[in-house]
């Protein structure tokens, strides 16, 4: 505990060293100089630490209390959707089709009036309730089924899979009023300030940066409470915490969705700085990667969970530019071989040798592999 | 909620009536009548399949009977209460293979067996009491665990998982301990330091304990039950039990 709270704190200055250096980078330093940080790679940050969010919350429910879920992308992808709607709501008249308050899609889909669900989204407070609530309220319900019925193990990840699907099938279809496949993007701006602007893309990594610090802040207290101490007791041995008194599955399911409203803030700072949202973000795949992250970076350690989100995701956009095609053959590689050989992750090859946390996992190398399998299939047709 | 013709005797700890439990057809209980005095060490012996584990999975509401009432105390009716709710009624329940929290301290096992009311939003702003420490610490001592307490559960010889797993349980102040096989896989240095263990136990707790091991039963044992095909074959002290024809047939002689 104490080795992880040293390297948890080297990682929040380096969060907030980030957060300092960017966008003095970025705004001061001019663009001839080599030192310039350019506004792609301004936002390319400002991206991988929200996927850095969204690793702190999987790693939260995986690597301590033993949850596995591989349908994490789907509550990103709602918090992101709400923040969504409120861009769009931003875009006022300045829409193609220039109406006041329906956008484009709506107008396209020749809808005379808003939806009862896009009330409300005018107000940056109601979004913000919004983009926490709606994951939270999904896990609740989910997980009051799930966790008071004793799924658990491979089982309750096909599940979450199998929601994540259902919310992306759902999301495609046009009369659900998201958009469709084409989902929500041509923003305007935020709070009257101009999503374009170098500026205020600054000000939303420095926000990021913020949210970050404050997630991992929170998830490490939450670790080291009693509370977290009995999630991983869970972990260890489920039923012996259950004949000591404790109700199991309501500590599972307030977990749960601490992580779900995680995942949808993060998703919610996702959204501006990448300028669009559509239901590929629900994608099965997107939440098996997540998993992937805090396997490589080091199950169990939030620091490593989050550094192993912004390590992969670089590799990824070197990756999808250089070999596009290797890049899922590439994760996966990269998941057997830490799996096999660094069971604690990048994390464990600088701490000494442990007792390993017991691998869960198979069913995410059995996903994988569907996926890879099914986009295999998908190119030889 | 049915109550039994006459309420259990105040002297007994557990009245079990007439449980009947079967798996597909198989009889795990059969009709098993059986109770145990406050303050009384039990043991329970029989050859496998003979209903040992089940009666405890009954008794820790792990598994429901079809027939047949089980009461804790006097009024304390099992078969209405969750898992949960029975251990914080006051019955622990030691497995048969170890059960530790690995990758938590021994010391932070037995914080988390603390007896109290427990809830997420509690555990999230629990600090250790004075008080709380000191019984830590008391039941470390017990146990014989003290030099231990740091070390992490997972890194502990099988014997002193056991007697950490015990002392979990003692945490939680349990009025009646089921003990599931306590020796299987101990030194015999560590069986004797488990023996004294329970002996030392037996005043202030009821404790019933399942054992494989004869010489372990006969050391501590003053009243043991032998358990048939998911009924009681025999009862009394080790030497009647060892004596009786059809425990010979059954058990013993096998």
């Amino acid at each position: 505990m104490i080795e992880q709270d040293r390297a948890g704190a080297a990682f929040l200055v380096l969060v907030v060293a980030v957060a300092i250096a960017a966008p003095v980078l970025n705004q001061f330093v001019p663009a001839s100089s080599p030192f310039h940080l350019s506004t792609y790679s301004l936002t390319l940050i400002g991206k991988y630490m929200c996927y850095a969010m969204l690793a702190l919350a999987v790693d939260l429910i995986w690597g301590y209390a033993g949850i596995l879920s591989l349908g994490h992308a789907a509550f990103f992808a709602l918090g992101g959707y709400a923040m969504g709607m409120y861009l769009m709501r931003q875009i006022g008249p300045r829409g193609v089709y220039g109406d006041p308050i329906l956008p484009d899609f709506m107008v396209f889909l020749n809808w005379q009036k808003l939806p009862w669900f896009w009330v409300g989204f005018n107000h940056f407070w109601f979004a913000l309730i919004v983009i926490a609530a709606v994951p939270a309220a999904l896990a609740l319900v989910f997980g009051w089924f799930a966790f008071r019925s004793r799924v658990t193990g491979v089982y309750f990840s096909i599940m979450t899979q199998a929601l994540s699907y259902a919310l992306m099938l759902a999301f495609f279809r046009n009369d659900m009023g998201f958009g469709g496949n084409n989902g929500f993007t041509d923003f305007k701006d935020i709070l009257g300030f101009d999503l374009h602007a170098d500026r205020t893309r600054v000000v939303l990594v420095v926000v990021t940066a913020a949210a970050l610090a404050a997630s991992y802040l929170a998830c490490r207290a939450i670790v080291a409470s009693r509370a977290g101490r009995l999630f991983r007791a869970i972990r260890d041995a489920e039923s012996r915490a259950r004949f000591l008194g404790y109700r199991v599955e309501s500590y599972k399911l307030w977990v749960f969705v601490f992580s779900a409203s995680l995942a949808g803030i993060a998703g919610a700072l996702y959204v501006p700085q990448v300028g669009i949202i559509n239901p590929s973000e629900f994608a099965p795949i997107n939440s098996i990667e997540a998993v992937i992250w805090v396997a490589v970076g080091g199950r169990g350690t939030l620091f490593g969970a989050a550094m192993g989100a912004v390590l992969v995701n670089y590799a990824k956009t070197y990756f999808t530019g250089a070999l596009p095609e290797l890049w899922l053959y590439a994760l996966g590689a990269l998941f057997v071989l830490v799996t096999l050989f660094l069971p604690r992750g990048l994390v464990g090859l600088g701490a000494r040798r442990r007792r390993a946390v017991h691998g869960a996992a198979a069913p995410v190398i059995w996903a994988l592999g569907s996926h890879v399998g099914v986009s295999l299939g998908s190119k030889l047709k | 909620m049915i109550r039994p013709p006459h309420l259990p005797s105040p002297d007994k700890i557990l009245t079990l009536d007439d449980l009947t439990v079967s798996f597909d057809g198989f009889k795990a209980l059969d009709g098993l009548t059986l109770s145990v005095d406050r303050g009384e060490l039990r043991c329970i012996i029989g050859p496998n399949g003979a209903g040992k584990t089940t009666m405890m999975d009954v008794v820790t509401g792990k598994t429901r009977p079809d027939h047949g009432s089980a009461w804790f105390a006097q009024d304390v009716d099992l078969l209405a209460l969750s898992e949960p709710e029975i251990a914080q009624a006051g019955i622990g329940r030691k497995f048969q293979k170890p059960t530790v929290f690995e990758s938590l301290t021994v010391f932070e096992n037995l914080e988390l067996a603390i007896w109290g009311d427990k809830s997420f939003w509690k555990d999230l702003v629990a600090r250790l009491t004075r008080a709380e420490r000191q019984h830590i610490d008391d039941i470390l001592d017990v146990i014989g665990l003290t030099a231990e307490r740091a070390a992490l559960a997972g890194t502990l010889a099988h014997g002193q998982k056991q007697w950490l797993e015990i002392g979990m349980l003692l945490m939680q102040e349990p009025e009646l301990l089921l003990v599931d096989e306590p020796v299987a896989g101990m030194t015999p240095q560590e069986t004797a330091r488990t023996a004294e263990l329970l002996l030392s136990l037996a005043a202030e707790h009821s404790l019933i304990v399942v054992e494989h091991d004869m010489d372990f039963v006969r050391s501590i044992a003053r009243r043991v039950t032998v358990l048939h095909e998911g009924r009681v074959l025999a009862d009394g002290n080790m030497d009647q039990v060892q004596n009786d024809p059809r425990v010979v047939e059954v058990y013993l002689g096998a």
